[in-house]
């Protein structure tokens, strides 16, 4: 193991560049420690997120090498050919500066899809009986660890293709929403979802499952959005 | 003008299976309107259509027709997979069926091949 | 959401549900004319040897008309989606293009099977 990395950094917004920086090597060193040692002793000005670095959070997420991860989690040793590193801020999102994305339009387009729960029974009335093991709790149960990190919006083609498409994060938290059995506004939901903005435009790329740090498979949860919606529709009943 | 991901970010089996169904179903679209002018030479009779038969005995054009074989195929068992992700219950992202289509396109272009050698 | 928006997100959903229905036609028409491509193109293809198969043989007219009419229905959808993501066309444009190019097919295409069909 050498010395150094040569580590490139994004600087700027949209328009900007990257800016190469000399970093001691570590043995189990991540990608956050390279970010943090660039910040605090070559360039106080770098602008980036992170909260919890243990994998907890999902604030660290950016680009590195070409595909969006949690840099506190990425060990440089599995990602570092050459010595070389190549960080940038998530695709498909406006930078605010430097390695921080503006989140607004992520969140934005959750709540488009209708991700956020809304029940009929107050804390006087009995507790809703939900069996663990319905086939419905074990759909959303598959998708519920989601903590918005942001990773699969921006590994996700469409995302780019289609400005208005909600996104794996938004359509999979609906998806868990829709076999939530408690929840009074189904309807409004699978309206929300249906159609090009929605979940008929994935085309299955794949990315989104393939990225997800969770494990979480958006492709299924939005499969299941196809087939409940396609099915509505045709019916008459969306 | 956001920031975009560039191949790194598509280097993976399930993006190549969508590729490849997108740019052969694209292919076969273009292909259909030759086809079907091919065959409506038979409003000229049998004459018609061997004039234009004779037209494709060429290696070359054998070589497209193979070609377009090995994409219908491709296009098929990919499409068969995509039908399996979005209708059948869990299974994933059926990788499985990824390597079935690559076998399946290789079986039916040898087939094919063989065929045009007899 | 408003109406507008509401009507537009359905006709996709059910642009969306057609192209799958068609596939699964298709799935199976392709597979029979793979087969049948495979074994008619051994020792070359002459018109005598094809027009003996098809002229005057309904099972085959109808089995090919149902092949095109799935093809007229399932190609627009994907040209669509193609057309929108990767040009700059809009969604109105690049959806009369894919229509306009499914009619022709539709025409094209029974025209074909007419010409090799009929006696």
């Amino acid at each position: 193991m050498s010395k150094n990395l040569q580590v490139k950094v994004w600087r700027g917004k949209e328009a900007g560049d990257f800016v190469s920086y000399e970093v001691p090597r570590h043995e189990s060193q991540t990608v956050l420690d390279v970010v943090t040692h660039i910040q605090r002793h070559l360039e106080p000005s770098l602008a980036y997120r992170f909260a919890c670095r243990v994998g907890m959070c999902g604030s660290c997420a950016m680009t590195v090498n070409g595909q969006a991860r949690w840099t506190c989690r990425t060990h440089v040793a599995k990602v570092a050919s050459n010595d070389q590193l190549e960080i940038a801020p998530l695709s498909h999102l406006p930078v605010i500066k430097d390695l921080v994305t503006d989140m607004r339009e992520f969140f934005d387009k959750w709540h488009r899809a209708q991700g956020y729960f809304q029940g009929s029974r107050s804390r006087h009335d009995e507790f809703a009986a939900v069996k663990p093991d319905s086939a419905e709790r074990r759909a959303a149960n598959a998708g519920i660890e989601c903590i918005g990190c942001g990773v699969c919006y921006a590994s996700c083609d469409v995302v780019s293709w289609r400005p208005d498409y909600l996104g794996p994060a938004a359509l999979n938290r609906s998806w868990t929403l829709i076999n939530d059995v408690r929840d009074t506004q189904q309807q409004d939901r699978m309206r929300a979802v249906a159609g090009d903005a929605g979940c008929h435009s994935c085309h299955t790329t794949g990315s989104c499952t393939e990225r997800c740090p969770k494990h979480i498979s958006p492709t299924a949860a939005i499969a299941g959005l196809k087939r409940v919606t396609a099915r509505a529709a045709v019916r008459g009943k969306l | 003008m956001k920031r975009r991901n560039d191949q790194r970010a598509r280097a993976h089996a399930v993006y190549w299976a969508f590729l490849t169904h997108r740019l052969s179903g694209l292919a076969l679209a273009l292909f259909l309107p030759f086809h079907f002018w091919a065959l409506g030479q038979a409003l000229h009779g049998a004459a018609g259509l061997d004039r234009f038969l004779q037209l494709t005995d060429h290696p070359l054009f054998k070589t497209a027709e193979w070609g377009l074989a090995i994409l219908l195929s491709l296009h098929l068992a990919g499409g068969v997979r995509l039908l399996l992700i979005e209708f059948g219950d869990s299974g994933g992202l059926r990788k499985d069926w990824i390597a079935i289509a690559a076998g399946f396109a290789t079986v039916a272009g040898l087939a094919f091949g063989l065929s045009l050698l007899q | 959401m408003t109406e507008s928006t509401l009507s537009l997100a359905i006709a996709q959903a059910r642009r969306w549900y057609w192209q799958r229905i068609s596939a699964m036609v298709l799935a199976i028409c392709a597979l029979i004319h793979l087969a049948g491509m495979i074994w008619a193109v051994r020792g070359g293809l002459s018109a005598a040897e094809i027009l003996g198969r098809t002229q005057g043989n309904w099972g085959f007219a109808s089995f090919y008309a149902l092949f095109v009419l799935a093809c007229a229905i399932h190609v627009p959808i994907g040209l669509h989606n193609v057309l929108t993501e990767w040009t700059a066309l809009s969604e109105q444009t690049s959806l009369r293009l894919s229509r306009l190019f499914g009619l022709f097919l539709l025409f094209f295409g029974l025209r074909a099977v007419f010409a090799v069909v009929a006696p």
